[in-house]
């Protein structure tokens, strides 16, 4: 894009590939979002390295200062930078183009970029100066430098200064109605995920502030419990934030890659509302085996009301590969329970990067998700590496995962520039998925042998055995696998900024996107099944996904029976 | 289609496999709440967060006088001290130990009370693999029966600073 269409306000161009309208204001800070977010990304994988390569016994890299350094970096980069970041891209494209409006404010969107970037600077810069070695939780009473904290803050205003700036759009864009009667699903889903942002966000300034002042020396020091319950009112919550964009990034990427559909538009719009309504008091998941807090509090707040939220996901599990069930049958895939998931583009990195992320978040996340959350089990695994395992194939190998099969198509589509390398490309989301689910696995099965999380060397207890030591040999390998697997995607994605071929003007290369085959009047009844509600191949999937809940779960119930008795 | 508007009149009932899966997920959702009430109550393993404020040189002095009164040897260089069964023991974590080593009867019941000299700590009885969160300030009670015996160990599982990895304890149970 060149200077001088970045100057002129409000101009819009219409995209080669889609036809749909693009914002050039809102795909200027598209672009610098989404850059620094891969820088951020980058940062974390290196810290990502070097720690999976240090709890390795074998070769235990890093020494403890460094080790827990790096721990608290990489903690911060994944998790709140390259995520945010990503995220706040997402909405402008999304709060832009599906909303067929325009960016609603280029003040607020430079005044929260640079938010974001200076407070992120700031925090990375304090941690590697070694003042703030305190985790990316920095539970009181320990204490960290007090720019770690004002690094947090002015990084939290800033993403809320840009959800705000995506609510203006949404805003006009509703009061207009200029995206036609109803607002398109992806674009619903940001707005799900940007009402949770603000939720979370709140906290994190609630938990943050009076910590800042304290280290300060200006007010006295918060309550560690209460710190510990307002701080996860921004951790847990952010983490609902990035399931409910990678909800939506799977609804478009299934379309985008495949022609998926939306069966029902009343089912995937309902089961939003739930994550909305029911994901309030997830901090409590953190909080299950703390004093402070009774049973009572403890098991409503795991469940709130019926685990409806968890019942979304569960729903979102069915809907989405249902919608490319259709989509597929739809096209005249219509051969058997599974012919329409044979034919998928599984060479196009767009759709790998989707269907990955949705099995690694449905079939591991999900189920040690809320398996680890349930209150007595949580006994069983609480501070272990067992969390880790739980939430590395959740925000990894689902969240960064779908945001990388993303990536493939915002890079043409929105900078207007080809990836050279293409089979790269096509292997890059199996071997990162590889990666995560050796890394996930080997976490969480070093956490059933009580290997704590966060630390620097299991040997000096002298409990451990070699099955332990093996599985963080298998924590190692699976983390280099992703490193490798992440350093591809930087790497070419790089390259299709700055030197990939410009499309400019036609559509954009096709990754591989299923043909249109054989629609006749035989085949009809089988391409139409989704007006009924049908998804058969869909179906087994989740009836095989439930069984493996159902069993992990109570496998669990039967390991805490096991232990001595409390109350 | 999922990037564009939905035509109008898109609200329908779920229907067929859909309508299948809803009721079969929220089934399961309601089995999984109700076994959270149900093993507080009929289960041996609960978290009840039994917790009384205490301040943290207040804790330290209750655990000396709680050691004082029931030593019985010495262990590794700590003092072995076995409660009264039925009784209260006191379990303090400070960077980076745990004090002291307790020593109890398998069968018996006590109220084992758990915090911190300076910052949070994590309790890790190992092998059995069972954790609670020590915070300083917070007089942690855990009602806890020994239902095996042998030299357990506790691991450290919050960081806590530098000597982290290596904040071990012990608990022995005849």
């Amino acid at each position: 894009m060149s200077s001088n269409t970045q100057m002129t306000e409000g101009r819009t161009r219409q995209c080669d590939t889609t036809g749909l309208p693009v914002c050039l204001d809102a795909q200027f800070f598209i672009k610098i979002n989404a850059v620094m977010a891969v820088v951020f990304l980058l940062l974390g994988g290196i810290g990502a390295l070097l720690l999976a390569l240090t709890r390795w016994p074998a070769i235990k890299l890093l020494d403890a200062t460094w080790f827990y350094r790096i721990l608290t970096f990489h903690g911060l980069n994944m998790l709140i930078f390259w995520i945010l970041f990503m995220e706040v891209a997402i909405l402008y494209f999304v709060g832009t183009t599906l909303l067929k409006t325009k960016l609603f404010s280029k003040k607020l969107a430079w005044v929260g970029f640079a938010l974001m970037l200076s407070g992120a600077v700031m925090a990375d810069y304090i941690i590697m100066a070694g003042k703030a070695d305190v985790m990316m939780t920095s539970y009181l009473p320990l204490l960290a430098h007090p720019l770690f904290y004002l690094g947090i803050i002015l990084f939290a205003v800033g993403a809320l200064v840009a959800v705000f700036n995506f609510f203006g759009g949404v805003w006009v864009a509703w009061k207009s109605r200029s995206y036609g009667h109803t607002m398109p699903l992806v674009a619903f889903g940001g707005v799900i995920a940007a009402v949770i942002a603000v939720v979370a966000l709140l906290h994190g300034a609630i938990a943050m502030i009076p910590t800042f002042t304290f280290a300060m020396g200006w007010t006295l020091e918060p309550d560690p419990m209460w710190y510990r319950m307002i701080w996860w009112g921004l951790g847990h919550q952010t983490q609902q934030v990035n399931v409910v964009a990678m909800v939506s990034v799977w609804y478009l990427m299934s379309h985008l890659t495949s022609g998926g559909i939306v069966i029902n538009e009343t089912v995937s719009r309902g089961a939003f509302l739930l994550y909305v309504l029911f994901i309030n008091l997830a901090s409590a998941h953190h909080l299950l085996v703390d004093p402070g807090v009774g049973a009572t509090w403890k098991i409503w707040n795991t469940s709130y009301a019926m685990y409806l939220a968890v019942l979304a996901s569960l729903i979102h599990g069915f809907t989405v590969p249902a919608g490319l069930e259709a989509g597929m049958r739809m096209k005249g895939y219509t051969k058997g329970i599974f012919g329409w998931l044979w034919n998928a583009p599984w060479k196009n990195p767009g759709f790998s990067g989707f269907f990955l992320s949705l099995v690694i978040f449905g079939f591991i996340g999900g189920i040690t998700g809320v398996t680890l959350g349930t209150q007595q089990i949580n006994i069983l695994a609480h501070n272990t590496l067992r969390i880790t395992g739980h939430f590395h194939s959740t925000v990894v190998g689902g969240t960064s995962l779908a945001f990388m099969g993303l990536t493939y198509y915002v890079v043409p589509l929105i900078f207007q520039r080809e990836y050279s390398f293409k089979w790269l490309a096509r292997i890059q989301p199996y071997i990162f998925a590889l990666g995560i689910v050796l890394l996930s696995l080997g976490m969480s099965f070093a956490g059933s042998t009580g290997v704590a999380r966060r630390s620097w060397d299991i040997d000096a207890a002298g409990i451990y055995g070699a099955t332990s030591h093996l599985m963080l040999g298998i924590v190692g390998i699976g983390g280099v696998l992703a490193f490798i697997g992440l350093l591809i995607y930087v790497l070419l994605t790089v390259h299709a900024v700055f030197f990939g071929k410009k499309n400019v003007g036609r559509a954009i290369d096709d990754w591989g996107t299923p043909k249109t085959i054989a629609l006749t009047e035989e085949n009809r009844e089988a391409r139409e099944i989704h007006k009924k509600g049908n998804a058969p191949g869909t179906m087994v999937l989740v009836l095989v996904l439930l069984a493996c809940f159902v069993v992990y779960y109570f496998a669990n119930w039967k390991a805490l029976a096991d232990l001595w008795h409390v109350r | 289609m999922s990037v564009q508007s939905p035509p109008s009149g898109w609200f329908h009932w779920p229907q067929g496999h859909e309508r299948l899966w809803i009721g079969l997920a929220l089934i399961w959702c309601l089995i999984m709440s109700v076994m959270m009430p149900y093993w507080h109550f009929f289960g041996k393993q609960n978290s009840t967060g039994e917790s009384y404020a205490v301040h943290p040189k207040v804790f330290v002095e209750r655990t000396e006088r709680f050691v004082q009164a029931n030593t019985v040897g010495e262990f590794q260089g700590m003092p072995l001290v076995e409660p009264a069964p039925g009784g209260d023991a006191y379990l303090l974590a400070r960077m980076w130990s745990w004090y002291p080593t307790l020593k109890l009867r398998q069968g018996e019941t006590y109220r084992i009370h758990m915090s911190s000299a300076d910052i949070q700590h994590g309790f890790s009885l190992q092998p059995m693999n069972m954790n609670f969160q020590v915070i300083p300030g917070y007089d942690h009670v855990l009602t806890i029966t020994p239902t095996s015996s042998g030299e357990f160990t506790i691991v450290c599982n919050e960081f806590c600073g530098l000597g982290h990895h290596a904040m071990i304890g012990k608990i022995i149970v005849e």
